[in-house]
């Protein structure tokens, strides 16, 4: 990293403003344009020129008000000229860090750095832009730093000399099966868009009369959602490194994040049923975290992690296998009398356990196998409605800090449910009190 | 129940109270406006609603009883059960070690009534371990017992 001012503390690159107006830059070029070409003079381009030069100010001040050092355990970002903000993120509670490079920002060669924390909100430190030779070494040492920071002390010897870029490549995702599973599962879209192909073909006139009112943005919205999608799981590649699990993809925008260990929440296997006939499925793991801020895109704001896109069952369950360790082999099915309340759901239902890891099985024509281990479960709920209280049935929920996935034990026998709540309540007292792993 | 403690705490009783007001008032509102103007128009319309403003008000009434006779928390060794729902009974265990912050309310009836509604937080948003109608000493001792005890066996995400 490079010397920055006195006191250690840095600015971030001075492409950033640049960068960070994104759509607005490109707009900015397209006014400029003309003038460029020699088509207009400077004096009647005057009201552009102004709000450029007005953009352009208040983009440089922001870069200039805004710096960032690390301070023991902390990272400290000061920011705002009117407003001055102060914040100061522990690191000892990070747990992923990202690395993004949206498209405009590859072409400046800059990235941005986003630290997850635990907390509910503004609970996302973010650094945009950091030069793209900088930001690698910067995250594996905030990453020794929070890992340090956990220890509570210098990190051993030994661990310091494993090398941190010895990795293992878990998965990798293929385009072609990635294209086809996206237009599986999003059936019903695809089946709207080539309704609309035959209709124009039919009669052009309703068609487009449709298309020219809300139908247009309606369109281009879905249109967004699965390039979105693509963009950011096309060649997916997972890796294994001694610092957490690296996640690596996308194809305009490049995302790089690392998960560390022992802060995965819950694990789940997702099998929607057009996937199935292929043997197909999507593996996800849920962190801790709420985020909802403005300015971050659909496809980055998730805590739910895509480990596998789509990928044949048989690899996931590797998979799983090694962030599940010990993973329940046997699911019990529930009563039979179940099949009167959730026809569609009774053949998917079921759940396991072991010491250390809860499973449960749900999903009516979407498949979930939810995997949580004790030690993250938060509170447990035991639920029975009204009709499960006719069948003598009952649930129960297993809470946890993820937000995505929902691990419930349906529709068991009434005993049944109370033992299971008696039984995870005491494993995950005994998960507590063990000493947290890694 | 596999987690059933011996005994369960219940809200104070002026909870009970202040809900058959909350069910009463409007009801007497509504009948004595519809008695008022059946006496003024002379038909008998108004007294059949008013006849049906008792009766569902009596349903209420019975409702609210088995609501408030469904509230229950007890504190174990390690954990917090508060149960709760008629048409759907819920049963929440919140260990102690992973409660994020204690919320103490009162809204201006409960106010009125010297009553308090404590709420557990925990990381997840699924928790949802509310105790309402809590006299307040009562409440501000819950409050600083499972705040100690939560601290005393905090646990990491």
């Amino acid at each position: 990293m490079s010397a920055g001012p006195p006191e250690g503390w840095q600015r971030l690159h001075p492409l950033s403003p640049v960068v960070r107006g994104g759509r607005a830059t490109i707009a900015i070029a397209f006014l400029l344009a003309p003038i460029a070409f020699g088509r207009d003079t400077f004096s009647n381009a005057t009201p552009q020129l102004v709000i450029i030069t007005v953009l352009a100010l208040g983009g440089f001040v922001s870069w200039l008000v805004t710096r960032w050092r690390i301070e023991d355990d902390d990272l400290r970002i000061e920011t705002g000229l009117l407003r001055r903000q102060s914040l100061r993120f522990p690191l000892a509670q990070v747990q992923a860090i990202d690395v993004v490079r949206p498209g405009l920002a590859r072409m400046f060669r800059v990235a941005e750095l986003r630290l997850r924390l635990a907390g509910a909100s503004g609970s996302t430190a973010r650094l945009a832009y950091v030069a793209e030779h900088e930001v690698e070494p910067l995250r594996d040492e905030l990453l020794a730093l929070a890992r340090g920071a956990r220890l509570g002390e210098e990190l051993p010897a030994d661990e310091e000399a494993a090398p941190a870029s010895e990795e293992e490549i878990l998965t990798a995702v293929a385009t072609g099966p990635l294209v086809a599973a996206i237009i599986l599962e999003s059936g019903w879209l695809i089946a709207i868009l080539a309704g609309l192909v035959v209709g124009f073909v039919v009669s052009p006139g309703t068609v487009s009369g449709v298309l020219g009112g809300s139908g247009f943005v309606w369109l281009l919205s879905m249109a967004t959602f699965l390039w979105r999608r693509f963009n950011q799981q096309y060649r997916l590649t997972v890796a294994e490194r001694a610092d957490g699990l690296h996640l690596r993809g996308g194809l305009v925008a490049l995302t790089a994040e690392v998960i560390r260990p022992g802060r995965v929440q819950a694990v789940r296997l997702v099998e929607p049923v057009l996937w199935r006939p292929l043997g197909w499925c999507r593996l996800e793991v849920d962190i801790a975290g709420r985020q909802k801020k403005k300015g971050e895109g659909e496809a980055q704001r998730g805590q739910l992690r895509t480990l596998l896109p789509v990928g044949k069952r048989a690899v996931a369950i590797e998979l799983v296998d090694r962030l599940v360790p010990d993973r329940p082999r046997e699911l019990s099915p529930p009563p039979r009398r179940v099949f009167w309340k959730s026809p569609f759901r009774y053949r998917a239902l079921g759940w396991g356990r072991t010491e250390t890891y809860v499973v449960t099985t749900s999903g009516r024509l979407r498949r979930a196998t939810c995997w949580v281990p004790f030690e993250k479960v938060q509170s447990l709920r035991h639920v029975q409605g009204p009709v499960q209280r006719r069948l003598r049935l009952a649930s129960v929920h297993v809470d946890t800090a993820g937000r995505a996935v929902h691990a419930t034990l349906r529709d068991r026998d009434a005993s049944e449910a109370s033992g299971a709540l008696a039984e995870l309540t005491n494993l995950a007292r005994a998960a507590r009190r063990r000493p947290a792993l890694t | 129940m596999g987690v059933e403690p011996e005994e369960w705490r219940a809200p104070a009783r002026q909870l009970l109270t202040l809900r058959r007001l909350e069910v009463a008032a409007p009801a007497l509102l509504v009948v004595a406006v519809l008695v008022i103007a059946g006496a003024l128009s002379g038909s008998g319309v108004a007294y059949v609603f008013a006849g049906a403003a008792v009766v569902v008000a009596a349903l209420l009434w019975r409702f609210v009883d088995r609501r408030y006779g469904s509230w229950g928390y007890a504190e174990r060794e390690d954990d917090l059960l508060v149960r709760r729902g008629v048409m759907f009974a819920r049963l929440s265990v919140v260990p102690y070690g992973r409660m994020q912050f204690i919320d103490v309310t009162a809204g201006p009836l409960e106010r009125a009534f010297g009553l308090a509604t404590v709420r557990l937080h925990t990381a997840a948003a699924a928790t949802d371990a509310r105790i309402p109608g809590l006299e307040r000493e009562e409440a501000a001792r819950l409050r600083d017992r499972l705040a100690e005890l939560g601290e005393a066996q905090a646990a990491g995400l």
